[in-house]
């Protein structure tokens, strides 16, 4: 499959959590030839099946959410709109962002372009001074008269980032809401290479909704799935400028493998043991308590899932212009597809505390 | 009299190459191409001076004609690359005024390939509240180009973003001042026959006024116009008070100026100019005194003095990675200075100073 172009037009629409069905018809239509069966959940995540040779085939879940950040408006003052950020915005990284205003006020939803705009020094409270402004005291600026702007849009309508997805050096991509499209990227990249690949297990890929906000989607869809081991795919932190500790990892130089209490160790084992053998590069993400991603919920859904985590390596996370190795998509989705492959019917049976 | 003042297509489409072009401070060169390429076939002198300054004269036919500079800088604020960190990271520092506030997350393009890059930031999620509170400063900032990217300490580089029509708007980077500068374009081809015509694109005007100071000397004009973008921050109060520190408005026409902070314009020049508004019935706005500048601050103090005045278009968020200006602004702002051009003869100069 062609990753870039597809991960392109990703990226290019919009899917702010709970309002995801933009990036969802997209995802809809790339999985499609791939897979056997495909619904939707009650909130809106999108689950597809690929079903597996075995007669009475265990369930493996693959969640990849497909949310983005982004804000909503919350008043129009002259022409001016004031947001909010729905999902962890940093204020700091707004100011001359292009967006765009999904308008909804005139009937059918308009696609406004705007700026996010920083107000004259003179025009904010004194005590502000040089420091970074809240968004609070942020703009949306649309190029519009006033009276369009009231005629055009209403409190709450969405505001989602506009830049263009780049093409960088090295097979790097760059773009708003690779958190965590490029995890999307990595899943379609998975049932791509099992069209070619036999395998007992029933693997669900789920496109989750809402995991900027309430991990809403992971917690549903592993309910109501009910798979037998999940795996969480999210992007994680690389390093960068100002960005060095122990939290972070090389960029390009391959997916992470999660390893703390939200994630079984057996998993990780099993993980590491197949990307030593095929070689595929790696490193050991250590994670002392939540991970911040899906599988935070879905491990303790239902009586509990035996939950893994890939992570991708992604700079300058949260901003309009987060930075990936495609090369690192390709890798997390082989690992995941030839651990799919290998997946005995028995494999939940097998999986104990070593105490 | 004057005949009506529009913009049109192929104004629109040379004001969106002139502002997509990459021109900071220095390196003019992309900006300066496209404008000997408009300005050759109507010019009788055009010469690139020692700082790359494009100088056009259009004569007059006769021979004690009042000479007229008129004068808009080429040049955009933006970045320098100064080292090399390594696997595409570079450490890079401002020329001109800007707000680092303004840099984080921003696309950017670099040298003359135009190779795209990021300026990114530390995640949210690794930051304390206490971090959040403050700045990055520049010295932390570095641009992304992506590993094995090659670029080089000495390039510049441009934020990214691309000319945009919208509504009755426009939505680019560097409308300061190439808007000025499509507005001489403009000028050249409708010149009046009986003044001199001095035009100066000049370069270096976002770092100290200086490409404007050698063509003044150079043209030495009995007078001088400089057209420039100037701040629009008629944005809402932050507790809804009414907003005294406005500057100029959006929608009220080009700009005149009485006193920047570097130039004190001349009282004759101004009156004329917004005489000129009057009669032709172009709508015009005075600019709130004090602050910024424009060329006319070291054009005037130049030879034994040149009396200057600055019109401006205005235009908000100057110096960020996108300006918004209104269509009929920039239309006025031509309008007005092509009447005034038409209307303008040494008898104003002949009064005296108030």
């Amino acid at each position: 499959m062609e990753l870039t172009p597809f991960l392109k037009s990703l990226l290019s629409t919009s899917g702010l959590s709970a309002y995801e069905t933009p990036a969802a018809k997209i995802i809809e239509e790339a999985w499609k030839p791939l897979v056997d069966e495909i619904q939707y959940s009650k909130i809106g995540s999108l689950e597809a099946l690929k079903k597996g040779s075995a007669a009475k085939a265990p369930k493996i879940m693959l969640a990849a959410h497909m949310d983005a950040i982004g804000m909503m408006v919350t008043q129009n003052i002259d022409g001016f709109l004031r947001v909010t950020g729905v999902g962890g915005v940093d204020a700091r990284v707004l100011p001359g962002t292009p967006v765009t205003v999904h308008a909804s006020g005139g009937g059918k939803t308009e696609e406004l372009p705007g700026i996010v705009v920083q107000p004259p020094a003179r025009l904010l409270p004194a005590s502000m001074g040089d420091n970074p402004i809240p968004m609070d005291h942020l703009f949306i600026e649309t190029g519009l008269l006033p009276k369009d702007v009231a005629a055009k849009v209403r409190v709450g309508d969405l505001v989602s980032y506009a830049t263009e997805p780049t093409e960088l050096a090295g097979e790097a991509l760059a773009g708003h809401t690779l958190d965590n499209r490029a995890s999307v990227a990595v899943v379609t990249v998975a049932l791509d290479e099992l069209k070619k690949k036999t395998h007992a297990w029933d693997v669900w890929a789920v496109a989750t909704v809402q995991e900027e906000v309430s991990l809403g989607g992971a917690f549903t869809s592993a309910h109501g799935l009910r798979p037998d081991l999940a795996v969480a795919i999210d992007v994680t932190f690389a390093k960068g400028p100002g960005t060095n500790d122990w939290q972070t990892f090389p960029f390009g130089k391959g997916p992470t493998l999660g390893f703390g209490p939200n994630l079984h160790p057996f998993l990780f084992k099993q993980f590491e043991e197949l990307a030593k053998k095929l070689e595929i590069p790696y490193q050991t993400e250590v994670i002392p308590r939540h991970s911040g991603t899906d599988a935070y919920a879905t491990q303790v859904s239902a009586e509990g899932i035996p939950t893994m985590v890939i992570g991708i390596p992604l700079r300058y996370m949260h901003t309009a212009v987060e930075v990936v190795a495609l090369k690192d998509i390709q890798r997390a989705g082989r690992l995941l597809a030839e651990f799919i492959a290998a997946l005995e019917i028995d494999f939940v049976e097998k999986i104990v505390w070593e105490d | 009299m004057t005949e009506k003042i529009t913009i049109g297509k192929s104004q629109l489409t040379l004001l969106e190459k002139l502002c997509n072009a990459s021109g900071v401070s220095g390196d003019e060169g992309e900006v300066r191409k496209i404008i000997l390429e408009e300005v050759k076939p109507y010019a009788d002198e055009v010469r690139v001076d020692t700082l790359g300054s494009v100088l056009v004269t259009k004569k007059s036919a006769s021979k004690k004609a009042l000479r007229v500079m008129v004068d808009a800088h080429m040049d955009e604020v933006g970045f320098m690359l100064v080292a090399d960190d390594g696997e595409g990271i570079y450490r890079f520092e401002l020329v001109g005024g800007l707000d680092v506030r303004q840099l984080v997350g921003k696309a950017v393009l670099v040298g003359k390939d135009k190779t795209p890059g990021v300026i990114g930031a530390r995640p949210i999620h690794l930051t304390t509240p206490e971090e959040r509170q403050r700045k990055i400063p520049l010295d932390q900032l570095r641009i992304d180009i992506g590993p094995g990217g090659k670029a080089k300490p000495g390039d510049r580089a441009v934020f990214a973003t691309r000319f945009k029509r919208v509504g009755p708007s426009i939505f680019a980077k560097a409308i300061d001042n190439r808007v000025g500068c499509a507005i001489l374009v403009d000028l050249i081809k409708t010149a009046p026959a009986h003044i001199d015509l001095c035009l100066s694109f000049s370069v270096q005007e976002e770092i100290g006024l200086r490409g404007a100071k050698v063509a003044a000397n150079y043209f030495k004009p009995d007078l001088a116009i400089a057209i420039d973008s100037t701040p629009a921050n008629d944005l809402p109060h932050h507790a809804g008070d009414e907003n005294i520190f406005y500057n100029t408005k959006l929608g009220l026409g080009p700009a005149l100026y009485t006193f920047d902070a570097g130039t004190l314009s001349d009282p004759r020049l101004v009156r004329f100019l917004a005489e000129t508004g009057e009669g032709e019935k172009i709508p015009f706005q005075y600019r709130q005194p004090g602050g910024g500048g424009t060329d006319a601050g070291s054009i005037h103090r130049q030879q034994a003095g040149i009396p200057s005045a600055s019109v401006s278009v205005p235009g908000r968020y100057a110096h960020t990675s996108t300006l918004v200006m209104r269509v009929d602004d920039w239309k006025n702002t031509l309008a007005l200075v092509s009447a005034a051009l038409q209307r303008i003869t040494p008898d104003l100069l002949a009064k005296d100073r108030p």
